[in-house]
Formats: structure tokens, C-alpha cells, sequence
């Protein structure tokens, strides 16, 4: 009987939680990110987030791949897809959408990175990219 | 009891001949030359097959072609784009229902006149349908800057993402 009731309370849990999945913000997804790389908030880099966003990598066909390539320069600016979709700025300044879906937001570090880097992204770079797009004025 | 009879033939009649004329889809009812296709909704379709380019028609391909494509997302013409097990075999399902050769659209009949069975392209860029329909439109052309690629549909065709790709919506940029 007790059982049965921690049960559907724990399956309560589960539920509102994952409804909460989607209402994150920029600032607890840091949170969660520093925590799973072990080190504090603060240890996260917007400098190391900037170099992580210009830096150029080789790409399959020889051309040159960086984060800035697609989402550009500016990232309070709507960048470009290869076959030429506008996408919407990446910083929550400019595109209050960005950082509030946490599965969407590994979704596509864990598609992007690939791309660029031919490695997934780890927890800390993840930290460090949003804690810089999160000062993008 | 006659009149009653003949009453309700000319009711259903009537009933039959209105069902006729509002149940064909828009593009069809304009003729052979109609190329706004129905529009179709899937909710994991349009929100993960959208954000790099248009949601292309699912009636555009063959289910063999949805199934190789589908199988493969993580090398994606040179892209990620893969997904969850889950999502991606829902969507795969909604594009079997809705191929080609689903035999649900005229769209596809099109398509599958000018290929063969056998055949599980993976772009509809190089379909024969495609390849014929756009004879008019030069190799400088295709690589001009404003369109880049064959597969930009929105570029030429304004209204692409509503699935609009009749000729008179054509503008070929500069
Ligand atoms: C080939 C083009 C391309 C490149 C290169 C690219 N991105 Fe993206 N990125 C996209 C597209 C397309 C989206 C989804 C757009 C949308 O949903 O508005 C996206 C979305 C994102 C998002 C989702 C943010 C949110 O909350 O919505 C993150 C995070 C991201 N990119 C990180 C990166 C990182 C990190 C790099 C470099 C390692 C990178 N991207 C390189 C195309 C690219
Ligand atoms: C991460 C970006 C991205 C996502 C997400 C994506 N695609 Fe693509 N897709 C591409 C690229 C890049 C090309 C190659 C375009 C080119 O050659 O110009 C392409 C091409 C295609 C083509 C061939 C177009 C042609 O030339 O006829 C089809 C069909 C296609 N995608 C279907 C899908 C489907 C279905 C989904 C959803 C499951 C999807 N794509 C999601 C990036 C993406
Ligand atoms: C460079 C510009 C350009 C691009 C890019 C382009 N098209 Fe076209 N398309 C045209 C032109 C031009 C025609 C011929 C219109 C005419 O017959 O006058 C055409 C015709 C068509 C037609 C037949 C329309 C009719 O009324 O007969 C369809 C369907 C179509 N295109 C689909 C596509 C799809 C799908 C894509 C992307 C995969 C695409 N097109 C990409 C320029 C383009």
C-alpha cells in the first residue's frame, strides 16, 4: 500500500519534471552544464565560448567549417543553411527562443559538433558556448 | 409515397454531385498544369525535416528512397541531422503513407511515370520528373550565388514551404 503510493508519486515527479523539461532558461543550462563537467558556474568561459564559435576547422570537402559559418559573425545576426534557409540569431538577446529547450539544445550541439569538430562537444565547452552567446549584445 | 421517393433521389443527387465538387483537392481541380500540392501535417515531420531546408512533399520520392534516406540521417549529404529512434520512425512512417508510389496523390503518379520500380533515388533533384521539368534552367543558373543548389525549391519557387510550385509563382533570382 505505502508502496504503491510512493510509486504514483515518484511517477507524479517524473511527469511534472519532464514537463518542466521544456522551460529552461540559458542560465540554468549553464547550471546543469558546469555540474556535469564538475566544476562551479563560475569556472565557465565566455572567452573560451567566443574561440569555440570563430575557430575554423577542416570539413570533409576540404573547405574550411566553423560555428560562424553558418550562424555568422554576429550572432544577434540571422545566419544561413548550406542550401540557404534563414536561421534565426542564436543569442537570447536578439532570439529569446534560444536556450529554453534543453533536448532541442543537445540536439543540435550533438549534430553541430559533429559537423564541425568530427566530435561530440563536451559538457564544459556546451557551458562555456552559452555562457558567451548569453553576453552577445 | 412516389413523391417521397423521387424527393429523397433528388436530395441524395444533389447530396452526391456537391461531395464530388468539394472533395477534389485545389491542385487537381486546376487542370493538369496544378502544382499546389495538398497540404499535409505531421507535427515531427514539419519540425525536424524544416530547419535546413523546405519539408519536401513526401509524394516527391518512393518509399524505397524514404526508407534509404531515413536509415541514414547521421551522414546526411554531408550533414547531422540524425535523430531519436522514436522520432525518426514516426516520421519515416508518415512519408511511406504519403510516397510516391503510395498511389494518394497525382503528384506521385508523376514522379513514378518516368521511373522504374527498381529505382530508390535519394534526391529528387535527380529524378527524371525533376530533371525534365527543369530542362529550361541553365547549369550557371543553378549555381548562382542567391540559389546555390537545386534543392533551395524556395528560391525560385516563392511560395515552396506551402507547398505552392505552380509556374506562375516562379521567380528565378539574379
Ligand atoms: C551547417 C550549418 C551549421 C553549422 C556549421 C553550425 N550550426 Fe548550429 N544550428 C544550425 C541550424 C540549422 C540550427 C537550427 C535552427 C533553428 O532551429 O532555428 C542550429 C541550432 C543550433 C543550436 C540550438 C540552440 C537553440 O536553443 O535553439 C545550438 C546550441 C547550435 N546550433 C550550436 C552550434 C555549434 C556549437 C556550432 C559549431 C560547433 C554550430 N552550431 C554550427 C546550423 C549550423
Ligand atoms: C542539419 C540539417 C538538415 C536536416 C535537419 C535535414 N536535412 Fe535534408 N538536407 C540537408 C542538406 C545539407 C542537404 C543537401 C542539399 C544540397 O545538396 O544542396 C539535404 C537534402 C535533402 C534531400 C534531397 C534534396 C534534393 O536534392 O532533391 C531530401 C529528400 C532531404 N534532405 C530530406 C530530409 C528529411 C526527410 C529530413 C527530416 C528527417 C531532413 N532532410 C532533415 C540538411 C538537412
Ligand atoms: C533555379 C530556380 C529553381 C529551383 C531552385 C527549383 N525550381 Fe522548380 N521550376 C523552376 C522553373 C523555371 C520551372 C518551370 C516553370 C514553367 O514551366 O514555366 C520549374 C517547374 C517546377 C515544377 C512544375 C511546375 C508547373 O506548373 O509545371 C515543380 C513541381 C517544381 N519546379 C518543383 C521544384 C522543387 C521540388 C524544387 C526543389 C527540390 C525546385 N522546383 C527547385 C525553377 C526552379
Amino acid at each position: 500500500m505505502i508502496k504503491r503510493f510512493v510509486c504514483s508519486g515518484l511517477a507524479m515527479l517524473g511527469t511534472v519534471s519532464a514537463l518542466a523539461g521544456a522551460a529552461e532558461t540559458p542560465a540554468s543550462l549553464m547550471a546543469q552544464y558546469a555540474k556535469q563537467a564538475g566544476v562551479p558556474v563560475s569556472a565557465l568561459s565566455a572567452e573560451r565560448g567566443a574561440a569555440l564559435y570563430r575557430t575554423e576547422h577542416p570539413g570533409r570537402n576540404g573547405q574550411a567549417v566553423s560555428c560562424a559559418g553558418c550562424h555568422t559573425a554576429n550572432p544577434t545576426q540571422a545566419g544561413r543553411t548550406r542550401i540557404g534557409k534563414r536561421i534565426e540569431p542564436l543569442a537570447p538577446a536578439a532570439n529569446p527562443q534560444r536556450f529554453t529547450d534543453a533536448a532541442k539544445v543537445e540536439k543540435w550541439f550533438r549534430r553541430n559538433c559533429q559537423d564541425v569538430l568530427q566530435r561530440e562537444c563536451s559538457a564544459q565547452e556546451k557551458g562555456d558556448f552559452i555562457t558567451w552567446l548569453s553576453q552577445a549584445k | 409515397m412516389n413523391y417521397l421517393l423521387r424527393g429523397i433521389g433528388v436530395v441524395s443527387a444533389v447530396g452526391v454531385f456537391s461531395l464530388l465538387a468539394f472533395s477534389l483537392p485545389s491542385g487537381d481541380a486546376r487542370g493538369d498544369g496544378g502544382y499546389t500540392l495538398p497540404k499535409l501535417t505531421h507535427k515531427n515531420w514539419q519540425q525536424e525535416c524544416a530547419s535546413c531546408h523546405i519539408a519536401y512533399p513526401p509524394s516527391m520520392l518512393p518509399k524505397a528512397s524514404w526508407r534509404r534516406l531515413m536509415g541514414g540521417l547521421d551522414q546526411h549529404f554531408g550533414e547531422n541531422a540524425s535523430l531519436d529512434p522514436a522520432t525518426q520512425a514516426d516520421i519515416l512512417r508518415f512519408l511511406e503513407a504519403n510516397a510516391a508510389d503510395s498511389g494518394t496523390s497525382r503528384m506521385g503518379s508523376r514522379v513514378m511515370r518516368s521511373m522504374s520500380p527498381s529505382e530508390a533515388p535519394l534526391r529528387i533533384t535527380e529524378t527524371r520528373w525533376f530533371v525534365r521539368k527543369h530542362d529550361e534552367v541553365s547549369r550557371a543558373t543553378w549555381s548562382r550565388k542567391s540559389i546555390g543548389s537545386a534543392a533551395n525549391c524556395a528560391a525560385c519557387h516563392r511560395q515552396a514551404e506551402r507547398g505552392v510550385f505552380d509556374e506562375d509563382t516562379v521567380r528565378i533570382p539574379k
